[in-house]
């Protein structure tokens, strides 16, 4: 059973950072007049609890994630700015800063999104074609879980594990990115993981493993079936 | 022989305000630990393969060494540049003489120096580490950072180490690593940086060796 706490002044505090101007969505990534804005969560802070605390996820969504979308920003600024000046290598060398910031803020948004309460879909196992496409390329749901919790306890420093689409090869793979480096090219990110210590520390402390076990309870399948539908 | 955790110098709550005693507690007797078992781990896996000519599951060992191995050395290496701010040795001036007046000649002064040092621990992109060394060669002081657990082991003299790494800060600082930074220079142990600064890479990881 989902712990339900009152979380109401966390809502409104997440809610506060919302442009108040109409957003853009492009790619599950939210724009206001040409700058990246921190998206909205559709639950409240303690609706993962108790698999994530709220705390952590205040923290995690209006602290760092509101901090990869400033540096997005500023980043893209400062590429703006070198190439009205003419100076294509001062922009080129901004490109560290926008793969890490634009990183972090796609990441996150993309978390976010396949993530859900148990009330709101959140945990259970895939199914339909998901289910079939799993089964086919992974042998079984329990077997993908597996490969990725190994993937995530293998992680050396901060970093993601995602569940990707290879297009070329029409296959489902379990793979790691360090740090921010988003999933792109030939990969279409599914589902992803935060493997931070930011995303659990202040609830798991050291046991990063009873995280990485916990968090398939609030795991929203139908986010990652619809990103699955829409790749393929 | 396997690794040990070495003693810290000093008390859990030792060096608060700046590290609090949760952190310290968690950081060495499970982070730092957690690294010697896996070296450790790692190591007997190679070495037998190694004796059964089997290279490739020797070979599959490396980066585990790497990664933990570094972990024990840069852990042990930070533990023994901290100490608490009420101590003589966190007194630059007068317990690092010698290496006060290299980074003044250096970066113009101490505080310079701090401010720089300070960026490029926060400019640090993920998990990893930032060092004063004294390069190889020439022995001009640097500042470099490193990802992960990778280990100043290749001939520069690790001199001041700072743990960037989320667990290192996160219980009391949240998301205000800058202020984590900030309070850590109140507690460095600048008698050990003289110490390695004078000596050499021997005497930088002389704890390292003790607890072998
Ligand atoms: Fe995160
Ligand atoms: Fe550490």
């Amino acid at each position: 059973m989902p712990i339900r706490l009152p979380t109401t002044s966390l809502r409104t505090a997440g809610q506060a950072v919302r442009g108040a101007r109409p957003a853009s969505v492009v790619g599950g990534i939210t724009f206001a007049r040409g700058k990246a804005t921190l998206p909205d969560l559709s639950y409240d802070y303690g609706a993962l609890e108790p698999f994530i605390s709220g705390k952590i996820m205040e923290l995690h969504h209006k602290g760092h994630h509101q901090t990869y979308v400033n540096g997005l920003n500023s980043a893209l600024e400062a590429i703006a700015d070198a190439k009205a000046k003419g100076n294509d290598m001062q922009a080129a060398a901004v490109a560290p800063l926008l793969n890490f910031h634009g990183g972090g803020h796609t990441n996150h948004t993309l978390f976010w999104e396949n993530l859900a309460p148990n009330n709101k879909g959140g945990g259970g196992e895939p199914e339909g074609s998901l289910k079939g496409a799993i089964e086919k390329d992974f042998g079984s749901f329990a077997t993908l879980k597996k490969q990725v919790n190994t993937a995530l306890a293998g992680i050396q420093g901060s970093g993601w594990v995602w569940l990707a689409l290879d297009k070329t090869a029409g296959t489902l793979q379990v793979i790691t990115r360090p740090n921010q480096d988003p999933v792109i090219g030939n990969m279409i990110p599914l589902l992803g993981i935060d493997a931070w210590e930011h995303a659990y520390y202040l609830q798991y402390q050291n046991r990063k493993a009873e995280y990485f076990e916990n968090i398939w309870n609030v795991v929203n399948w139908k986010t990652v079936a619809k990103r699955l539908e829409k790749a393929a | 022989m396997p690794y040990t955790l070495p003693k810290l110098p000093y008390a859990y709550d030792a060096l608060e305000p700046s590290i609090s005693k949760q952190i310290m507690e968690l950081h060495h007797s499970k982070h730092h630990q957690t690294y010697i078992t896996n070296l450790n781990k790692a190591l007997e896996t190679s070495a037998t393969a190694l004796s059964q000519g089997n290279l490739a599951d020797h070979a599959a060992q490396l980066s585990a060494i790497r990664f933990n191995g570094g972990g024990h050395i840069n852990h042990s290496l930070f533990w023994q540049n901290l100490c608490p701010a009420s101590s003589a040795d966190a007194k630059p001036e007068t317990a690092a003489p010698t290496l006060h007046a290299a980074i003044a000649s250096t970066w113009g002064s101490l505080d310079k120096f701090k401010a720089a040092f300070t960026a490029e621990l926060l400019g640090i992109q993920g998990s990893g580490w930032g060092w004063l060394v004294k390069e190889k060669g020439t022995g001009l002081l640097r500042i470099v950072t490193l990802a992960n657990q990778e280990a100043v082991v290749v001939g520069d003299t690790p001199i001041l180490g700072v743990d960037m790494w989320e667990h290192a800060y996160y219980l009391q600082y949240l998301n205000g690593k800058a202020a984590y930074v900030e309070n850590i220079w109140k507690i460095i142990n600048w008698k050990t940086c003289e110490a390695r600064f004078v000596g050499g890479r021997d005497d930088a990881f002389v704890a390292l060796k003790a607890n072998m």
